[in-house]
């Protein structure tokens, strides 16, 4: 009945939010409470759908090689005919409810969070806005619809990085999002470009079938640089390196965004982009190596630098591209599976840890540096357990959910290649490390300022809070004994068995690591100072983020400027000089002609005559031409 | 010798050369309207002409010679007498003084 009419309507799941933002932006904007309220039902509303829809996928037999597809045209230009609609298989079902529910969640957490501040109703709007991308672009159908989505997304990202455009580090952060992301999008856009010239269609279904036939029959050349050039969006999007700059930065907005932008809707896209179009990347060994590689590399890289931040949302933000890596790096060993899976739990485990870190900083005035709370866990009981319970799922403990996804990916791995399994053991290692430090400093030993007048959230904040920790603990367990890889997966079903080695050696290390951050930052029995000190030059780099954003401003101070002066010579001089000199010709011609006009008619009667005598020449020479031109008479 | 066609045209395109020659060198504006005057009956010769030497008999180049030497007489009057009001107002037909429209 009523999953039915979700799945049949299941386009209605991205246009609700989408009509909540047109609503509040447009009419109900300076009612605060009533933007939240319009907000929230409709992204209720949405979520049950979503749920309809998951449903209906489960039990009508609707699986990855039997999607359901809705289409209606959408644009015909010349002979390309583009088509808009729904595409529905579990792997789409999975990431509606996923995005539904933590959209929904971080409103609910907003009406308190964002209480008092003047642009409560824009906040809203945005969300909604956001949260209507992402659904398009889940549901999308080609590639088309999905770029568009895409860009919306960005966009949203940066009007809501941007919130609080009064400080000037909120609009540089907006602006080195979305300009990241874009030249990550531009390579998307090639690829998407020459997928339409070499095929014909960007239609999801149709590529499926022509993709493989096309290596087949051509090699696997002109798709390996396709491929790379539409993995470039994923890279910008989902942060990964060297394109990963802007997401530690997008934590100028307000926390709820960055549980947004690093749990459902933006930073996932670019994963699942890579797994939408699996049967495009998983043809091309030299790609999925590349991928598998680079999120690895990724993941490793991310979690070094997380070591060294004071910043709780910065921890966040670079733990999150080391699990973005994970996910990349599952994509590419080929268990899509395994990746979803973890962007499954990584969305409810993520969403958590920052709306706790949210909670924090809003019960301690907004302040940021983990090294100056201490002691929280008293003042906020109900913060602390659900951190701790985010934090053991991130750190891959059973039973969490993050120990079930991140055991399916080690394993994934070490069936592919040793090296990248020993990569992401060892990333797992650091993880559950700077958690646990992130942790034991904001939450543990004594309060560092006295006077703190930290408190407890409110129960719209806490509510959020309460259930997310519980999806954090059970969604792991759930997939696990639910068959998630039976119904999410790329080819033939995958049923994760736990390698009890690769589990065991995983949760050792994490405990391994908690305890040596117990140690530390706890007990004090080793000085992390000293530590640091030890380390020198490593320290330093990690610290500074090895200095990547200093070299893309040396870079744009020196390559990009040093471009734009001889672009800048080329156009006054070469551009402009050309255009100049045309109209300096055409005025030098007029100037030469108006010496004709000398008001004697006389001289003006002696031209037309000589005009005359010319054409009387020209019809005696061309006589006949010019009979027959006046109608052949003669 | 008999007088053929090509006198008459002869004739005519002297003429019309000498009014064409006055058209070009004279300053007086009635000696201007004289020339007109000159080139207008060249091709009236013209017309003449063709009538009487064409094969077929009837009067079309002499209808139209008749009614170009009507519209040449209304001309020069009307020329005759835009010359007089100058003359009156300018005390000179001199068209190279006639300059005042002059921009």
């Amino acid at each position: 009945m009523f999953h039915e009419f979700a799945l049949e309507h299941a386009w209605l799941i991205p246009l609700l939010p989408a009509i909540a933002f047109v609503i509040i932006g447009m009419v109900i904007r300076p009612f605060g409470k009533l933007s939240a309220a319009t907000a929230i039902t409709m992204s209720v509303i949405s979520f049950l759908l979503a749920l309809g829809v998951a449903w209906s996928v489960v039990h009508m037999g609707i699986t990855v090689e039997n999607p359901f597809v809705q289409r209606i045209p959408w644009m015909h230009i010349g002979s390309v005919q583009v088509d808009m609609g729904v595409l529905i298989d579990p792997l789409t079902a999975m990431m509606l409810v996923v995005v539904t529910t933590v959209s929904m969640l971080v409103q609910i957490y907003s009406v308190g969070y964002m209480d008092g501040d003047p642009g409560y109703g824009r906040f809203f709007s945005f969300l909604s806005l956001f949260a209507a991308s992402m659904l398009g672009l889940v549901l999308a159908v080609n590639f088309l619809e999905m770029y568009v989505f895409w860009e919306l997304v960005g966009l949203c990202s940066y009007l809501l990085i941007g919130f609080y455009y009064h400080r000037i580090s909120a609009r540089e952060a907006a602006k080195k999002a979305f300009i990241t992301t874009r030249v990550g999008d531009f390579g998307l856009l090639l690829g998407i470009l020459l997928l339409q010239i070499t095929f014909g269609t960007l239609d999801f279904i149709t590529l499926k079938e022509s993709i493989p036939a096309y290596i087949l029959s051509a090699g696997t050349g002109f798709m390996t640089v396709v491929a790379l050039l539409v993995f470039i969006g994923p890279i910008g999007k989902s942060g990964q390196f060297p394109l990963h700059v802007w997401l530690p930065d997008a934590m100028e907005g307000p926390t709820p965004v960055s549980a947004l932008i690093h749990a459902a809707t933006m930073v996932v896209a670019g994963v699942y982009l890579v797994a939408r179009a699996y049967f495009m990347f998983t043809e091309l060994p030299l790609v999925m190596n590349f991928i598998a590689w680079l999120g690895a590399f990724t993941a490793f890289f991310a979690a070094s630098i997380a070591f060294t931040q004071r910043a709780i949302k910065r921890i966040l933000a670079y733990s999150t591209i080391s699990q973005l890596g994970y996910m990349m790096l599952a994509l590419g060993v080929g268990s899509l599976t395994a990746s979803m899976f973890h962007l499954m739990t990584h969305a409810f485990f993520k969403a958590l840890l920052f709306l706790c870190a949210g909670a924090v900083m809003h019960a301690m005035n907004d302040e940021a540096d983990i090294f100056k709370m201490g002691g929280l866990r008293k003042r906020m009981p109900v913060t602390f357990a659900t951190m701790t319970i985010g934090v053991l799922a991130i750190s891959g403990l059973p039973p969490f959910a993050g120990f079930f996804s991140k055991d399916e990916i080690l394993g994934a791995a070490a069936a592919v290649s040793t090296p990248l399994y020993v990569l992401a053991t060892l990333t797992a290692f650091m993880t559950a490390f700077y958690m646990a430090r992130l942790l034991f400093v904001a939450f543990m030993g004594e309060p560092a300022d006295e006077d703190c007048k930290a408190h407890e959230v409110s129960w719209f904040m806490r509510v959020p809070l309460i259930i997310l920790a519980v999806l954090a603990v059970v969604s792991g367990l759930w997939g696990h004994l639910a068959g998630f890889g039976d119904w999410v997966r790329f080819g033939a079903p995958e049923h994760g068995g736990i390698d009890l080695t690769i589990a065991a050696v995983s949760t050792v290390l994490s405990l391994a690591a908690l305890w040596l951050a117990w140690n530390i930052y706890v007990t004090k029995r080793w000085s992390s100072d000293a530590i640091a000190k030890k380390f020198g030059v490593l320290y330093t780099l990690s610290f500074h983020k090895y200095y990547i954003d200093e070299f893309y401003a040396l870079l744009t101070k020196y390559l990009v400027d040093g471009v734009g002066k001889i672009l800048y010579w080329i156009d006054i001089y070469i551009v402009d000089g050309v255009v100049n000199s045309l109209a300096y010709f055409v005025g030098f011609c007029s100037r030469l002609f108006t010496k004709v006009q000398t008001g004697q008619a006389q001289q003006y009667v002696a031209v037309f005559f000589c005009g005359v005598i010319l054409l009387v020449a020209y019809s005696l020479f061309y006589a006949h031409r010019i009979l027959v031109l006046l109608g052949g008479a003669f | 010798m008999t007088i053929g066609l090509m006198h008459y045209l002869a004739l005519a395109a002297i003429l019309f050369a000498i009014g064409l020659y006055g058209l070009f060198t004279k300053r007086n504006f009635v000696a201007i309207l004289m020339c007109i005057e000159l080139m207008l009956n060249a091709v009236n010769i013209n017309f003449i002409a063709f009538n009487h030497f064409m094969p077929v008999n009837d009067l079309t180049g002499q209808l139209f010679a008749v009614f170009s030497i009507m519209v040449g007489a209304a001309e020069v009057a009307v020329g005759l007498a835009l010359a007089f009001r100058i003359y009156h107002d300018r005390n000179t037909v001199n068209v190279d003084e006639l300059n005042k429209m002059k921009g």
